[in-house]
C-alpha cells in the first residue's frame, strides 16, 4: 500500500496548501462584532471550567478535596502510578475503548457504505436502527445490555464491555463517515474497477483515501465514547474487571479519595490528545476538492 | 498488494497483449436488460464491433446507449443475451476482469493521486515493475500531449487536461478496448473539438477498438467508423455514418442525423409517389428497405439537395418539385438557410441558400425542387 511520492510531489503539497491558506485568509475578510465574541467566550468558560478546577487540584499536597490547593505536590499522580487498582483500572478502560473503538469503526463504515448506496424505505429503516442507541436514555441502554448478558455469561468479561461499548459507537462513526461520503464521487469506484481493482483493492487504494477523515472521525468519537462511559460499565462491573471510570466512581462514593483528580485530570488529557491527533495530521495532508 | 485475485486482471478473456494491440472484436447478442419499466432499457441489442473499429452508440437521452456501454463494460448485469470479446463469453465477468479502458463524461480522475499515481494505478494493480511503469506513464503522456505535468493533482489541471489525463489512464494498460461514456459532454465547444481530433488521432495510434457513446450527432459523424443508433431500447440502424445519413431506413434515422424536409406519403405505389396534389417519381434504389407496402412511409429530402426557383418554369425537367413560401432567412455563418413553408398546407420545411439566392426575403412565393435520385422513401 506504500505510495511513491515523485520527486516534485513535495513542491505541489505545499503549493496548494498555500493557496488554501491563501483562500482562508479571504474568505475570514468580515469583521466579527464583539457580542459574539463575547458569547464564544462565555461558553468556552461554561465547558472548560471544570477542568479549571480539576486539574490544580490534582497537584494538591493534601489528602482531602480542597480548592484552591493548599501546597504543590506530585503526591495524587504517585498514589495514582503506584497503586495496582487505579492502574489496571486504566489498563482496562484503554483496552475496551481501543477494541470497542475498532469493532464500532469497522461496523459503522461498512453500514455507511452500504447504506450510502441504498435508498428507499428500508435503506431509512436500517439507518435509524442504527442510530438509535444514541437517543436513547443510558440508564434504558444499560439495563438491557445487563439482562441480556446475564444469559449471554458477558456480565463482568472484557468481551462484554467492548460489544456494549461498540454498539453505543457505532454511531458516530456512522454519522461521520456519512458526511465524508458526501463529497464522494461513486463514478471513481467503476473507474477504479474499469482500471483492473478488486472492490476491496479499490477500497483500500481510492474509499479509503478519500474518506479517511471521517473514518478517523468516527473511531476517536467512538473511543472516547468507551473510554469515560459510566452508567452501562457499572452495571457490567466485576471484582475482576472494571474500567476507570467506575473505579472512579468507587473512589468517590465508598472511599473519598482524592487520587481521582489526578485520574480526572489524565483523562482530560487522554482525550483532548486523541481529538488533536487529526488536527496535526490533517493539517499537512491534502483534502479533496473538486 | 495482498490480493492474488489482482493477477488474473492480466489473464482476461480475450487473451495475450498482441490482440489488445490491435483490438478485440465485441460481440452483442440478444443484449436485454429490463429494470421492470414499461419497455427494457435495452431490448434485445445484436451488434458485432470489429477489432480497431470505432463504433459510436448514437441516441437520444433514454435510448439505451449508456446502459449498453455499461453491460458492456460490466457494471450491469445481463437480463437476457450475451456478450462475448473474440470467442470468450464475458456475461458474467465483474467489471475488473474486462481489461477495458473507459473515459467518463466528469473525468473520475482520483483527486487524491497525482497525475502519475493516476496514470501508473492500472499498472500498479497488474503488478507491473516500477521501472516499466515510470517508462510507460512518461511514454502514454507524451502520447496525449500533456508532459511534465506528472506531479500535479487533478485539482491543478483545466478540464481538456484532466481529460487527457483519464485518456491516459484508461490505454496506459493496453485494454481490451476502450469505452468512452460522453467523455466531451463536459467540456465547451473547442476544447472538445480540439480533444475530439485529439481522440480521433489516438485511436489511429493505438488501434485499438474504441466504443463511444453520445448524443451529439455531429460527433458521432467525425468520429466513427461506424455508428449504432438507439431508439427505445433497440438498435435503429448501422452503418457507417455516409450510411446513416445518406441512406437512412427510418423517419427516426433520417430526423436525427442532420436536417430533413419530410413528406408524409403512402408507400402503397411504386415507381411514384404522391404528396398534396403533387406526384413525384421514386427511383427503385432510394427506396428503404425497411418501407413496408402499407404502412406509413415518408419522403426525405436533406436541405442541401432543395434548390430554390423563382417560377414553375425554371425548374429543370423531370424535377421533383413544390411549391412554398420562404418565411424566414437563417444566416449560419458560411452559408445561410432558408425557413420554408411548404405546399398548400404549408410543411415546415428547409433549404440551404446558394450565392444566387441572395434576394430571397421572408414572405417570397418560390417553388423548391430536388432531382429525385437526391430524395429518400424511408419508413415511418
Amino acid at each position: 500500500m506504500a505510495q511513491t511520492p515523485s520527486g516534485s510531489g513535495t513542491d505541489t503539497t505545499t503549493l496548494a496548501a498555500g493557496a488554501r491558506g491563501a483562500r482562508r485568509r479571504a474568505r475570514s475578510v468580515d469583521p466579527i462584532p464583539w457580542w459574539l465574541v463575547a458569547i464564544v467566550v462565555v461558553v468556552a468558560l461554561y465547558f472548560m471550567l471544570p477542568t479549571l478546577f480539576v486539574i490544580p487540584m490534582s497537584f494538591s499536597s493534601a489528602s482531602t478535596f480542597q480548592f484552591p490547593p493548599k501546597g504543590l505536590s506530585l503526591q495524587l499522580y504517585v498514589n495514582f502510578f503506584t497503586d495496582p487498582v487505579w492502574l489496571r483500572s486504566l489498563g482496562n478502560s484503554f483496552l475496551v475503548a481501543i477494541l470497542a473503538a475498532l469493532l464500532a469503526t469497522v461496523v459503522g463504515t461498512a453500514a455507511a457504505l452500504g447504506l450510502h448506496s441504498l435508498t428507499g424505505r428500508w435503506a431509512r429503516l436500517a439507518r435509524t436502527l442504527l442510530m438509535v442507541s444514541i437517543v436513547t436514555p443510558g440508564i434504558v441502554l444499560a439495563v438491557a445490555i445487563y439482562i441480556t448478558f446475564l444469559q449471554w455469561r458477558l456480565v463482568g468479561t472484557p468481551l462484554g464491555y467492548v460489544l456494549a461499548h461498540a454498539a453505543i459507537g457505532v454511531p458516530f462513526v456512522l454519522v461521520s463517515v456519512t458526511t465524508a461520503l458526501g463529497g464522494f464521487d461513486p463514478k471513481l469506484l467503476r473507474a477504479s474497477a474499469s482500471l483492473g481493482a478488486t472492490p476491496l483493492r479499490t477500497f483500500l487504494r481510492v474509499t479509503m483515501p478519500l474518506i479517511g477523515r471521517g473514518i478517523v472521525t468516527g473511531a476517536i468519537f467512538a473511543f472516547v465514547t468507551s473510554f469515560d462511559e459510566v452508567v452501562i460499565a457499572l452495571f457490567l462491573r466485576s471484582p475482576l474487571f472494571q474500567t476507570l471510570p467506575v473505579q472512579m466512581y468507587n473512589s468517590v462514593t465508598v472511599e473519598i479519595d482524592p487520587t481521582i483528580a489526578a485520574s480526572s485530570s489524565l483523562v482530560v488529557v487522554a482525550v483532548t490528545a486523541v481529538f488533536l491527533i487529526p488536527q496535526l495530521v490533517g493539517g499537512r495532508k491534502r483534502t479533496r476538492r473538486s | 498488494m495482498s490480493q492474488a485475485t489482482s493477477r488474473s486482471t492480466l489473464a482476461a478473456p480475450a487473451g495475450d497483449a498482441g490482440t489488445a494491440r490491435s483490438g478485440t472484436r465485441i460481440r452483442l447478442t440478444g443484449v436485454t436488460k429490463d429494470y421492470g419499466g414499461a419497455i427494457p432499457a435495452v431490448d434485445g441489442v445484436s451488434l458485432t464491433i470489429e477489432p480497431g473499429e470505432f463504433m459510436t452508440l448514437l441516441g437520444p437521452s433514454g435510448s439505451g446507449k449508456t446502459t449498453t456501454l455499461n453491460l458492456i463494460a460490466g457494471f450491469e448485469t445481463l437480463t437476457a443475451g450475451s456478450i462475448a470479446f473474440d470467442d470468450a463469453d464475458v456475461g458474467s465477468l465483474p467489471p475488473h476482469r474486462r481489461n477495458l479502458g473507459m473515459l467518463f463524461q466528469n473525468y473520475a480522475l482520483f483527486p487524491h493521486l497525482t497525475v502519475a499515481q493516476n496514470v501508473a494505478y492500472p499498472l500498479r494493480e497488474r503488478r507491473v515493475p516500477k521501472a516499466e511503469i515510470a517508462r510507460r506513464v512518461r511514454d502514454v503522456l507524451d502520447l496525449v500531449q500533456l508532459p511534465g505535468r506528472d506531479g500535479d493533482y487533478p485539482s491543478q489541471l483545466s478540464g481538456g487536461q484532466q481529460q487527457r489525463v483519464a485518456l491516459a489512464r484508461a490505454i496506459v494498460f493496453d485494454p481490451n478496448a476502450l469505452l468512452l461514456d460522453e467523455p466531451l459532454g463536459a467540456l465547451d465547444r473547442n476544447l472538445r473539438s480540439t480533444l475530439q481530433a485529439e481522440i480521433h488521432r489516438i485511436h489511429r495510434e493505438v488501434g485499438s477498438t474504441f466504443v463511444f457513446v453520445t448524443h451529439d450527432q455531429e460527433e458521432a459523424m467525425n468520429l466513427s467508423d461506424r455508428i449504432a443508433l438507439f431508439h427505445n431500447g433497440r438498435i435503429e440502424q448501422v452503418g457507417t455514418p455516409e450510411a446513416l445519413y445518406e441512406a437512412p431506413e427510418t423517419l427516426f434515422t433520417a430526423r436525427f442525423l442532420g436536417d430533413s424536409n419530410v413528406f408524409p406519403v403512402d408507400a402503397a405505389a411504386t415507381g411514384s409517389v404522391a404528396w398534396e396534389d403533387r406526384v413525384w417519381p421514386v427511383l427503385p434504389g432510394s427506396v428503404s428497405p425497411r418501407v413496408a407496402a402499407g404502412a406509413p412511409a415518408a419522403l426525405v429530402v436533406r436541405p442541401e439537395h432543395v434548390r430554390l426557383a423563382g417560377s414553375p418554369d425554371a425548374v429543370p425537367s423531370g424535377a421533383s418539385s413544390v411549391v412554398a413560401s420562404v418565411r424566414d432567412v437563417e444566416y449560419m455563418g458560411s452559408y445561410r438557410t432558408a425557413l420554408l413553408a411548404l405546399g398548400a398546407a404549408g410543411l415546415p420545411g428547409k433549404a440551404r441558400l446558394e450565392a444566387s439566392d441572395a434576394r430571397l426575403a421572408p414572405g417570397d412565393a418560390v417553388v423548391a425542387w430536388w432531382e429525385a435520385e437526391r430524395q429518400r422513401m424511408v419508413a415511418a
